[in-house]
């Protein structure tokens, strides 16, 4: 079976590989790409750790074809931010400890970035709201939510 | 095995690539059913059909009659349409029940429709609304009521080389709104246990002249109570007159028991929700009196 050639972006960049025509996204990324920030948890667009924006639509990476980013633009976490840096959602999570296993954590990244770039001044009701996609099971979501709001207070000020 | 994936750019490619492949053929919109039941194995389609490419099948337009929501719109861009959201607020709350933000971005009505789960949402909210579905093939194109698009779980009226290509809705008359409602168990993220749309029309009386009533998840597919609606018609939207649309909702109930809910459980509920959903939909109307 001959392999699909895609030519994509991806944050920002020219990208292209070679995939199966039932490679998901996510699989490309990891697997094709060398991007190991998504993470694969459930793989049936349940939990949220293979989140990556999709034409700029947050999107689970499991649930895209990896021939469907043919000529789209894909952003995962390692496009939040330069090189280097943090992006304020990176650092409030470091700050109020959001994360303990660090499974979730990067489709939170991208889902809070997405969430607050609509919503700049969101409630708690809106960021638990916005981030039902993500599961975490490690820390009762408590110190993720406050990271987020204090990442939208910082974004703001 | 997946042997191939196809992007066809417009409806009569993407009926010749259906025609080509026949049953071995799936189309791909958001992909949040399909790509779940390929990994499952429920589905094995040997060639998946890529419909976002087509821009009829994502875009979406609004004039005298009505809108047209290509099939493929996702419920994230069908969410930033405040023209048609203040139209049709009852399919809106459908559609924004379904999934999380990363759902949203990917699914799609039509698919929500052609997946022809028993439970999904937006299906009574469209039948409620007298949507039409737009179905293209080799011979052309025709129009199916969507109460009659889908004839039992997982089972719809389009042949191996047909597509939807959308959904049209018609304008709400004047003093006529919508609603919808489900139950689940939690806040979010669930299938429906029982779904209500409802629309209801208002003579300058304020009496009702025209209502529609459907349910989801309590029949093989959702329905249209026509005995429910004859409950309001001619009358006051008062406590007699949506206790016997409930009533009749409760009686036209056909559920099964499983894990989501009992039937005699599932039959009250279809009752309560009717009711809940004829109010709002007839305070909706009332306010645009």
């Amino acid at each position: 079976m001959p392999k699909l050639h895609i030519e994509t972006k991806i944050n920002g960049e020219a990208a292209e590989f070679l995939c199966e025509p039932h490679t998901t996204l996510l699989d490309a990324l990891r697997n094709n790409v060398g991007l190991t920030g998504v993470k694969e948890g459930c793989a049936t667009g349940d939990c949220g750790a293979c989140s990556v924006m999709f034409d700029g639509r947050l999107t689970c990476a499991c649930l895209v074809l990896a021939a469907e980013a043919e000529g789209r633009e894909v952003e995962t976490v390692e496009g939040v931010a330069k090189p280097g840096q943090l992006h304020p959602v990176q650092q409030k999570l470091l700050e109020h400890a959001g994360l303990q296993c660090g499974v979730c954590t990067p489709g939170i990244v991208v889902a809070a970035k997405a969430l607050l770039e609509k919503n700049p001044d969101p409630s708690e009701r809106d960021v638990r709201f916005g981030l039902a996609g993500n599961l975490c099971r490690c820390t009762g979501y408590d110190k993720i939510v406050r990271a987020v709001m204090d990442a939208a207070a910082t974004m703001r000020a | 095995m997946q042997k191939s994936f196809e992007a066809p750019r417009s409806v009569e490619q993407a009926v010749a690539t259906l025609a080509k492949h026949g049953a071995a053929a799936r189309l791909l919109a958001g992909g949040t059913d399909l790509l779940v039941q390929m990994r499952s194995g429920v589905r094995q389609p040997a060639v998946v059909v890529d419909v976002k490419r087509i821009p009829e099948l994502t875009a979406i337009s609004l004039d005298a009659n009505g809108a047209t929501i290509g099939a493929a719109v996702c419920g994230d861009a069908l969410s930033e349409r405040a023209d048609l959201a203040a139209l049709w607020p009852g399919l809106f709350e459908a559609a924004a029940l379904i999934g999380s933000k990363q759902v949203q971005g990917r699914a799609s009505i039509g698919g929500n429709l052609c997946n022809s789960s028993p439970a999904a949402d937006t299906v009574p909210a469209l039948i409620a609304n007298q949507a039409r579905c737009i179905v293209a093939g080799p011979r052309g194109r025709r129009e199916v009521p969507a109460e009659q698009f889908n004839t039992g779980p997982g089972k719809n009226v389009l042949a191996a080389d047909e597509l939807l290509v959308a959904l049209f809705v018609p304008r709400p008359a004047a003093r006529s709104a919508d609603a919808y409602l489900r139950l689940i168990p939690r806040t979010e993220m669930d299938i429906a246990v029982v779904g209500a749309g409802v629309r209801v029309t208002l003579a300058a009386d304020g009496t009702c002249s025209a209502a529609r009533i459907a349910l989801g998840a309590v029949g093989p597919t959702a329905f249209l109570v026509p005995e429910a609606s004859a409950a309001l018609v001619g009358k006051k939207i008062d406590d007699a007159s949506l206790a016997a649309a409930a009533a009749a909702a409760s009686a036209a109930a056909r559920p099964i028991d499983d894990k989501r809910g009992t039937i005699p459980y599932r039959k009250h509920v279809a009752g309560v929700l009717t009711r809940r959903a004829a109010r709002i939909a007839a305070d909706r109307a009332a306010a645009r009196a």
